[in-house]
C-alpha cells in the first residue's frame, strides 16, 4: 500500500534531523495557524494562489527563495560548525551520514531553490513592466511554472523528514548515485524535485523568451532593450537549451534506478563520464542563467544610482550574447582532471578564459557609468560596488582554476568552493540583493529601511570574505571539499575562523530579516506615491507602485533607449488621454493543483506508492485538458473602470506633491 | 596576510617533485598576470564611486555621455591582451604538464597501479609482484608511472606535494607521472567524495633512496600475505580506516581482471563469479593485441 514508506523512514534516531524537522512543523504551524486566525484563508486563494498576474507571481517567486535561503544558509552553518570541530578523533555532532546528505542539499537548495526562484521572481516583476506589457506571454503557464518549482522545494524539504536527501554531493556524479552505491530514497528525492521544478523553470524560460520577442512596446527595437531585460531574454534562451539537457541526463539516471538499465552504471556497459559530460553540459550553462541577471540588474543600478545613462550599451549588449554563446563551449573545464588529452584541455581552458574578456568589459563599462556621474550611495549602490570588488577576485581565481595544469593541484580543494561562492554570493547574490531592493517599492509601494539594509550588506560583505578568504588558503594547505572530519590542527584554525565568517552572515540575514519586518511596520513613512522613487531611467519607474494590476493604462510608445528619462526631458510621462477597455487574463486553480499533484506524484514515485504516483500524474493531465478546454480564461477591464484607478493614483500624486 | 600564510603549512605551494614545482610556479604566473589588471580595477572602481559621489558638487558631471571610442578600445583591448598572453601560456603549459606524458629522465620509471576501493587503495607494483593498502614507496628522482582505475565509485589519485591529481574509475585507466625530488613522506589522499568513508581514504607516500627502496620492498616481500584472484573479493569490501597492510604475492592478471571487470560485454564476466582464469588472461591478451594492432 505505501511501498517503501514506513515509521522507520522518519529520523527518530538523528537528534539533528529531528531538531530540524521540527522548527519545520513549528514554523509551518505558526504561519498555517496565523493565516487561519486572521481568516486570509480566502484572500490568499483569490489574489495569490490563483494568481496569474506577473508581479504577484514574482513577489510568491522571491518569498520562495528567501524561505529556502535559511533553509540552505542553515546547512552552511551546520557544515562550518562541523569542520571547525571535527578535528583529530573528534567526530563532531554530525554523522557522516548526516553530514553527507547536509552538503548536498546545501548545494541544491542554493541553486535549484534559492538563486533560480530569485531570479525568476526578479525577472517576473520587472521584465514585463520594463518592455511595457500587460504580462507575460502565457500567464496560466507561469502560474503552473511557479507551482512546479514549489513543488520541487517540497519535496526537497520533505527529505528532512520522511526519509533521507541524497548524500552524493548536489550533482550526484554516478556511480555513487547509482542503486548499487546509494540504494535509499535520497537520490530518487533529488531526481524528483529536479525533475519537476526543472520542468517549471523550463517553461519559465519559453514564456519569457516569447513574452521579449513578441510582447515588447511599440518602438522598442532589440537597440532600445533595457539592459536588465537583454539579460533576461539570455538567460531565458540558455534555460531552452540548457534545461532538456538536465532533464534527459536525471531522467538516464532514473532510468538506471528505477528501470535496471545501465546509462551509468558501472556495468552492463554504462558510462558514469558521459553522465559527468551532460550534467556539467547544463551545469556551466546554469552558472550564467544565474549571473547574466545579476549582470543585468547591475547595470541598472549603477545608471539609475549614477544619474546618468549607461556607459557603452551596445558593448553591454554583445557582450551579454558572447557570454551566451561561449557559455555552452566550456563545460570540460569541470574535469580537466579525468584524464583528458592535452590538445582538448587547452581547447577548453582558453574557451574558459576567453569569457573572461566579455566579463571584463562589463566590469569597465560599470566602472565608467559611474565616472561623470553623480553617484548616490544607496543600499543597491553598495551592493554593486561590493560586488566589483568582489566578483574580481572570484574571476581571478576561476580564470586561474581555467589554466588545467593549476587545476590539476586547486581541482576539487576548497579552493574551488571559495571560488565559486566567490561568484556566486559576490555575483548572483549580491545582484539578487541589490535587485530585490531596487525594485521593491515597485512591487509593494513602500521603500526598504536604508540603515537596516546598509548593516545587512556590510554584515554580507565582511562575513563574505572572514568565511571564505580561509578557503582559499585551506585549498593551497591541500584540503578537499565534503570532508565530515580530518587530522589537521593548522586546518582547524582557518575553518573555526571561516565559521566565525559564517555567524557574521548570520547577522547580515537577522539584519534583512529586521529590515523587512521594520519596513513593512513603517511602511506610511516609507511610503512612495510617485512610482519612480529612485529617478529611473526605464518603463516599470512609469507605472504606479505597486503598479495598477494591469500595469499601463496605455501601452507606453517609446522611442529611444531608456524610454522613460526620455519621456521626462519631454515632460510628457503621464499620459491622460481617453482610456480604453483593457483585454487582461483571468485567474485560475490550474496551475495551483497541477503543483500539489506533482507534489504527490513525486512523493508517490519516490517511496514506489505505484498508485498515489498514477492518480496525481492522472490528475495532473486531467486538469490540464480540463483547462484547455476552457473557453473563460480572459476578460475585459471597462474603460470606466481602468479610469477610476488611474483617476485615484493622479489624485494621490497630487495630495503629495 | 603573507606573514599568516608562511606560518602555516601550504602544501599545495611546498612542492617536492619537479610536476608540482611547474604547477606551482603556473599559478604565481598566472596569479601575478591577472593582477595586474585586477588591482587597477578595483582602485579604479572605489576612486570612481568616491570621486563622483553625489555630495561632491565640485566633480564634472555629465549625464548624457554615455560612448567614447577610445574607451571602448582600450576596455576590449586590456582583456584581450591578458587573456592572449595567457592563453598560450595554458596552451603551452598544458602539453608540457599532460598527465599522461612520460616525465623526462635517465632514470628508468617504476610502475604503479593503483585501484580505488571503499574506502581504501590497493597499490600493485606490477615489476616487484607486490601489492599494499594505503602505502607507497619509491625512490627518490625516478619517474613513477601510475596507473589508475577504480572497482567502486569515483575517487582522485592525489598526492598534493608531487602534483597533479587524477579521476580513479572504474572499467577505466587513467595514468599520472610523478616524481619526487626530495625523499620524505607525503600525505596522498582521494580528492574526490566517494561516500561515508571518504574523509579518511588516505594514504603515505614514500620517497627514499633506492638502498631503502629495495628495503622496503623486501619487507613487503616478507609478509605472509597472498593477493589472489580468490581473496580479492573479501578485501574490496567496503571498510574504514584501513591500517597499512603488505602483499608478498600478486596474481599478475589481477590488475587487468579489475580493469577488464566492468569492461567485459558479452560473457559476464565478473570477479564475482567463480573465477576462471584462462578466460581472464586471454580477454587480457586480446585486448592487449586489439591495442597493439591500432
Amino acid at each position: 500500500m505505501f511501498g517503501k514508506l514506513s515509521w522507520d523512514a522518519i529520523p527518530f534516531h538523528e537528534p539533528v534531523a529531528m531538531g530540524g524537522v521540527a522548527g519545520m512543523v513549528l514554523a509551518g504551524i505558526l504561519v498555517l495557524g496565523g493565516i487561519t486566525y486572521f481568516k486570509q484563508w480566502g484572500y490568499l486563494y483569490r489574489e495569490w494562489f490563483t494568481s496569474v498576474d506577473h508581479k504577484k507571481l514574482g513577489v510568491m517567486y522571491i518569498v520562495l527563495a528567501l524561505v529556502m535561503l535559511l533553509r540552505g544558509f542553515a546547512d552552511a552553518l551546520m557544515m562550518r560548525a562541523q569542520q571547525s570541530i571535527a578535528n583529530g578523533g573528534n567526530e563532531g555532532f554530525l554523522h557522516p551520514d548526516h553530514y553527507n546528505q547536509v552538503f548536498t542539499a546545501h548545494g541544491v537548495i542554493m541553486i535549484f531553490f534559492m538563486a533560480m526562484p530569485f531570479m525568476v521572481g526578479l525577472m517576473n516583476i520587472v521584465v514585463p513592466l520594463q518592455i511595457g506589457a500587460r504580462d507575460v506571454a502565457f500567464p496560466f503557464v507561469n502560474s503552473l511554472s511557479f507551482w512546479l518549482t514549489f513543488a520541487g522545494a517540497m519535496l526537497v524539504n520533505a527529505s528532512l523528514a520522511v526519509g533521507e536527501f541524497a548524500r552524493t554531493g548536489w550533482l550526484a556524479y554516478p556511480p555513487l548515485s547509482e542503486l548499487a552505491y546509494s540504494p535509499g530514497v535520497g537520490v530518487d528525492y533529488y531526481i524528483w524535485a529536479l525533475q519537476i521544478s526543472g520542468l517549471g523553470t523550463l517553461l519559465t524560460g519559453v514564456n519569457f523568451f516569447v513574452t521579449i520577442v513578441k510582447m515588447r512596446a511599440p518602438g522598442m527595437t532589440w537597440m532600445r532593450l533595457p539592459i536588465f531585460t537583454w539579460t533576461a531574454l539570455c538567460t531565458n534562451m540558455l534555460i531552452i537549451f540548457a534545461f532538456p539537457i538536465l532533464t534527459v541526463t536525471l531522467a538516464m539516471l532514473g532510468a538506471d534506478r528505477y528501470l535496471g538499465m545501465h546509462f551509468f552504471t558501472n556495468d552492463g556497459g554504462g558510462n558514469p563520464m558521459m553522465y559527468v559530460n551532460l550534467i556539467w553540459a547544463w551545469g556551466h550553462p546554469e552558472v550564467y542563467i544565474l549571473i547574466l541577471p545579476a549582470f543585468g540588474v547591475f547595470s541598472e543600478i549603477t545608471s539609475t544610482f549614477s544619474s546618468k545613462k549607461l556607459f557603452g550599451y551596445t558593448s553591454m549588449v554583445y557582450a551579454t550574447i558572447a557570454i551566451t554563446v561561449l557559455s555552452f563551449m566550456v563545460w570540460l573545464h569541470h574535469f580537466f582532471t579525468m584524464g583528458s588529452g592535452a590538445n582538448v584541455n587547452a581547447f577548453f581552458g582558453i574557451s574558459t578564459m576567453i569569457i573572461s574578456i566579455p566579463t571584463g568589459v562589463k566590469i569597465f563599462n560599470w566602472m565608467f557609468t559611474m565616472y561623470r556621474g553623480r553617484v548616490r550611495m544607496t543600499t543597491p549602490m553598495l551592493w554593486t560596488i561590493g560586488f566589483i570588488i568582489t566578483f574580481v577576485i572570484g574571476g581571478m581565481t576561476g580564470v586561474l582554476l581555467a589554466v588545467p595544469g593549476a587545476d590539476f593541484l586547486l581541482h576539487n580543494s576548497l579552493f574551488l568552493i571559495a571560488h565559486f561562492h566567490n561568484v556566486i554570493i559576490g555575483g548572483v547574490l549580491f545582484g539578487y540583493l541589490a535587485g530585490m531592493t531596487y525594485w521593491f517599492p515597485k512591487a509593494f509601494g513602500f521603500r526598504l529601511h536604508e540603515g537596516l539594509g546598509k548593516v545587512a550588506f556590510w554584515c554580507w560583505l565582511v562575513g563574505f570574505y572572514v568565511a571564505f578568504m580561509p578557503l582559499y588558503v585551506l585549498g593551497f594547505m591541500g584540503m578537499t571539499r565534503r570532508m565530515q572530519h580530518y587530522q589537521n590542527d593548522a586546518w582547524q584554525a582557518w575553518l573555526i575562523l571561516a565559521a566565525v565568517g559564517g555567524l557574521i552572515i548570520a547577522a547580515g540575514i537577522g539584519a534583512m530579516v529586521l529590515q523587512l519586518a521594520y519596513s513593512v511596520w513603517k511602511r506610511e513613512e516609507l511610503r512612495d506615491v510617485t512610482g519612480d522613487p529612485w529617478g529611473g531611467r526605464t518603463l516599470e519607474w512609469l507605472t504606479d507602485s505597486p503598479p495598477a494590476f494591469y500595469n499601463f493604462a496605455h501601452t507606453p510608445v517609446v522611442h529611444t533607449l531608456d524610454a522613460l528619462a526620455f519621456m521626462k526631458e519631454r515632460g510628457n510621462v503621464h499620459s491622460r488621454e481617453r482610456y480604453t477597455d483593457i483585454h487582461m487574463p483571468r485567474n485560475t486553480a490550474v496551475g495551483l493543483i497541477m503543483g500539489l499533484l506533482s507534489i504527490a506524484l513525486g512523493f508517490g514515485l519516490i517511496w514506489h506508492i505505484w498508485w498515489l504516483a498514477i492518480l496525481a500524474f492522472v490528475g495532473m493531465i486531467g486538469s490540464f485538458i480540463v483547462r484547455s478546454f476552457d473557453d473563460d480564461v480572459d476578460y475585459y477591464v471597462p474603460a470606466a473602470e481602468v479610469e477610476r484607478i488611474e483617476n485615484a493614483r493622479h489624485l494621490a500624486m497630487a495630495n503629495q506633491g | 596576510m603573507a606573514a599568516l600564510l608562511s606560518g602555516c603549512h601550504l602544501s599545495v605551494l611546498d612542492p617536492k617533485g619537479q610536476v608540482a614545482a611547474d604547477e606551482k610556479s603556473l599559478i604565481i604566473t598566472a596569479t601575478l598576470l591577472m593582477l595586474v589588471v585586477v588591482i587597477p580595477v578595483i582602485l579604479l572602481t572605489l576612486y570612481f564611486a568616491w570621486k563622483y559621489r553625489e555630495s561632491n558638487t565640485e566633480a564634472t558631471y555629465t549625464p548624457d555621455w554615455s560612448y567614447s571610442h577610445r574607451i571602448e578600445a582600450v576596455v576590449w583591448a586590456v582583456p584581450i591582451v591578458i587573456i592572449l598572453v595567457l592563453g598560450t601560456i595554458t596552451w603551452k603549459s598544458t602539453h608540457e604538464l599532460d598527465p599522461y606524458k612520460p616525465l623526462e629522465s635517465s632514470v628508468k620509471p617504476i610502475t604503479i597501479q593503483v585501484v580505488s576501493l571503499d574506502w581504501k587503495w590497493l597499490f600493485i607494483y606490477p615489476d616487484q609482484h607486490i601489492a599494499t593498502i594505503n602505502e607507497i614507496q619509491f625512490p627518490a628522482n625516478t619517474p613513477v608511472n601510475f596507473r589508475i582505475t577504480s572497482d567502486t565509485v569515483m575517487n582522485v589519485f592525489f598526492i598534493p606535494q608531487l602534483g597533479s591529481q587524477i579521476y580513479a574509475m572504474a572499467g577505466m585507466q587513467t595514468q599520472v607521472n610523478l616524481i619526487a625530488d626530495t625523499p620524505g613522506t607525503y600525505d596522498g589522499l582521494s580528492a574526490n567524495f566517494s561516500g561515508a568513508g571518504f574523509p579518511d581514504m588516505k594514504f603515505t607516500a614514500t620517497a627514499s633512496s633506492q638502498a631503502d627502496f629495495d628495503a622496503w620492498v623486501a619487507k613487503v616481500k616478507a609478509s605472509p600475505n597472498k593477493l589472489g584472484l580468490d581473496n580479492y573479493n573479501d578485501l574490496a569490501k567496503p571498510s574504514q580506516k584501513d591500517p597499512v597492510k603488505y602483499f608478498s604475492n600478486v596474481e599478475p592478471v589481477l590488475y587487468a581482471a579489475v580493469l577488464d571487470k566492468y569492461m567485459d560485454k558479452s560473457s559476464g564476466l565478473k570477479l564475482a563469479d567463480k573465477f576462471c582464469l584462462p578466460k581472464v588472461v586471454a580477454s587480457v591478451e586480446a585486448t592487449n593485441k586489439d591495442r597493439a594492432e591500432k
